[in-house]
């Protein structure tokens, strides 16, 4: 069983967690990942600084300025991976952002670059499975999970496109909107998910919103995993270079809350 | 490259211009984008269509818009050219089109298409406001709400269009993130389309984005190239020499050079902005960018080595864009159409001897393509044509002119 599979087969639900690599600075992202990890996280979504992240709310861009001004190269990203995969050999880590900088030196480059670095997916936010030979494709060659993103106008004639060359898990936005404040409804959850599943054996982890335990707690009670982002990296943005220590406090009371939704019956 | 029978039968289904365009968007813009696909397509096969854009480009834009005979900036720049050499240089006068440039021809289509899609509010981005303003114009004539996405530093250096929007009764939202430009506003524009899917139709500016926008912004723009086609074979009988137009995201330039691919003797020379220089700060994805993928589709952006997208920079707000129409990096790769560029100091030679020759207060926009026609008209026989499009009138540039040369207004 590959490491992704592995940390959604725990007889619980996953906690998947995102921060931004190099914010605020690259050296300090290794000290951020290994506090998500203590605190519980299941599986790491490391955010790939871009410019122009046009699907992310004030929180995530400001993050990404940050990362950059920092001087945060590709490299860097790469670097921060491969030495937590050395740090952590079971924990899944996924690279998200957005298309230009993962395909800047050819998609080929990059999924081997993912590979060498033990990188386990990818979540790219721009490239849609209609331009799947843009990066999908080299992503499958090298045993990298190509990790879709599911949505609420996601509908059902439109899902096993999505589904098509997915891997790893499906993330499910569940707001029509971009990360970070807004927050759905659960009944809308529960029903999309149940939707989701119906369609499909990957995981299925559900973020955009999630930022208190309660609402952890409530979707793990229907999903496979619960994405928290924009939250962490407003801790981050806080605490700077010492926001290890209460990252892993905040991912802690995340996970406790998911560990008692998981033991209540469904 | 073997040429291809036709030139004009771009993009394929998939919204590909051979390697450039396609649909880069997140999930959740997706089904949206194809059934406006799907709607663009219904729209193009219906009579009914055509004939609403055609009479409001009549009777509320002023289409046709005049082809003049530019004959003393003709002689004037025959002065310094050898003997026999100096071509003739023609404009089509998409400058006199109600709102004051070519953005309108879009605009127009655009918001029949969200009227056929029932979406109710409009949002746009704009850079130097003239997009902002035909989008505020269409919605007061529809009565749809409109919001415009601005950066913060062009709100502060288009501020006549600023108030000509407010006064259209769209509500301008100034961009802060980034560099507070053009780029930044089509972000913040794609960041509320993705929140308001269910009613909102976002109204692009310029032939770039995902599939179909790169090519339904062509077709309305295309009004531009078919009149003037007519309009030089019933004037002289023949076709133009060379083509001229201004290159931002480049619109007004795919509008104009497209009804001509076909015509083998007819050139085409698009001119990006070179701002300060090619080695220094520019605007000009052919001259100085890679491939890359932004704001939904593939084309040639101006970035580092790491795919980090550099700010543009141009003394004209609307070229000020680090990326470029996909069907123009199509275009530039298999030779079709020839790029060059125009610095803001060319650019502001070329604004004041246009005013001085003709009459005419061009935009800065085209000011870039006036620059380019100058060089090369002088390389040309004196019975040659190069017909430019003088996309846009210079009112709401005078500001910017007048602190370039130092004089305070």
């Amino acid at each position: 069983m590959n490491r992704l599979a592995a940390a959604f087969a725990k007889g619980r639900p996953a906690l998947v967690c995102f921060v931004t690599a190099g914010d605020p600075t690259p050296d300090a992202t290794p000290a951020i990942l290994d506090a998500l990890v203590a605190g519980g996280a299941d599986v790491i979504e490391l955010g790939m600084p871009f410019t122009d992240p046009m699907a992310d709310g004030p929180a995530i861009q400001s993050a990404n300025i940050r990362s950059l001004a920092a001087g945060t190269r590709t490299a860097d990203v790469l670097r921060i991976a491969a030495g937590f995969r050395e740090r952590h050999p079971d924990v899944p880590l996924v690279l998200m952002g957005y298309a230009n900088p993962m395909v800047r030196r050819g998609a080929d480059w990059f999924a081997q670059s993912c590979a060498a670095a033990g990188v386990d997916g990818v979540i790219c936010v721009d490239i849609p499975p209609e331009e799947d030979d843009s990066l999908g494709e080299q992503l499958r060659a090298q045993d990298v999970a190509a990790i879709r993103l599911a949505t609420p106008t996601t509908d059902a004639a439109r899902l096993p496109r999505v589904l098509a060359g997915a891997g790893g898990f499906l993330y499910y936005v569940s707001v029509a909107g971009i990360t970070g404040k807004q927050q759905a409804v659960q009944a809308s959850i529960d029903d999309a998910v149940a939707r989701l599943k119906a369609a499909t054996d990957l995981p299925i982890a559900v973020g955009f919103g999630v930022r208190t335990p309660e609402q952890a707690a409530n979707i793990a009670r229907v999903a496979d995993g619960v994405v928290v982002g924009s939250a962490i990296v407003e801790i981050v943005a806080q605490h700077g270079q010492r926001a290890a220590a209460p990252v892993q406090s905040y991912i802690e009371s995340l996970a406790a809350a998911i560990a008692t939704a998981s033991k209540e019956p469904a | 490259m073997n040429a291809p029978n036709s030139y004009r039968a771009q993009p394929d289904d998939r919204g590909h211009f051979g390697a450039f365009g396609g649909r880069y968007v997140a999930e959740t813009l997706m089904p949206l984008i194809l059934d406006l696909d799907r709607e663009y397509k219904a729209a193009k096969a219906d009579p009914a269509f055509a004939a609403q854009f055609d009479d409001l480009m009549t009777h509320y834009v002023g289409r046709p818009s005049p082809l003049y005979h530019a004959e003393r900036l003709s002689e004037t720049l025959r002065a310094s050219a050898e003997p026999g050499m100096g071509a003739q240089v023609w404009f089509k006068r998409d400058e006199l089109n109600h709102t004051g440039a070519h953005k309108i021809n879009n605009c127009i289509g655009q918001i029949l298409l969200a009227i056929r899609m029932g979406k109710t509010r409009i949002i746009a981005e704009t850079g130097a406001g003239q997009h902002g303003v035909a989008t505020a114009a269409v919605c007061a004539r529809f009565g749809l709400p409109c919001v415009i996405y601005m950066g913060a530093k062009d709100v502060e250096r288009q501020q006549p269009n600023v108030f000509r929007m407010k006064l259209l009764g769209a509500e301008v939202r100034p961009v802060t993130s980034g560099a507070a430009t053009l780029s930044d506003a089509m972000n913040e524009g794609l960041r509320d389309w993705v929140a308001n899917v269910h009613d909102t139709f976002y109204i692009i500016g310029t032939a770039a984005g995902p599939h179909p926008y790169p090519e339904l912004v062509r077709d309305f723009q295309s009004i531009i190239g078919r009149e003037a086609r007519a309009q030089m074979l019933e004037r002289t009988s023949r076709l133009p020499d060379l083509l001229v137009a201004a290159i931002g995201g480049g619109s007004n330039a795919i509008g104009l050079f497209h009804p001509f691919l076909d015509d083998p003797d007819v050139a085409m020379l698009g001119v990006e902005a070179a701002g300060h220089g090619l080695d220094k700060d520019h605007a000009a994805s052919l001259a100085g960018g890679f491939p890359g993928i932004l704001h939904g589709n593939k084309t040639y952006l101006l970035q580092d080595e790491d795919g980090q997208i550099a700010e543009g920079h141009s003394i004209s707000a609307g070229l000020d864009y680090p990326g470029i129409g996909p069907e123009h990096a199509w275009l530039r790769d298999i030779g079709r159409v020839e790029y060059d560029s125009a610095t803001d100091v060319d650019a502001l030679d070329a604004f004041q001897m246009l005013c001085r020759t003709e009459g005419i207060i061009p935009a800065l926009e085209p000011a870039h393509a006036i620059a380019a026609v100058a060089r090369r008209a002088k390389t040309m026989r004196i019975d040659q044509i190069i017909l430019a499009n003088l996309c846009g009138r210079g009112d709401k540039d005078i500001f910017t002119v007048a602190s370039a040369l130092g004089v305070s207004i």
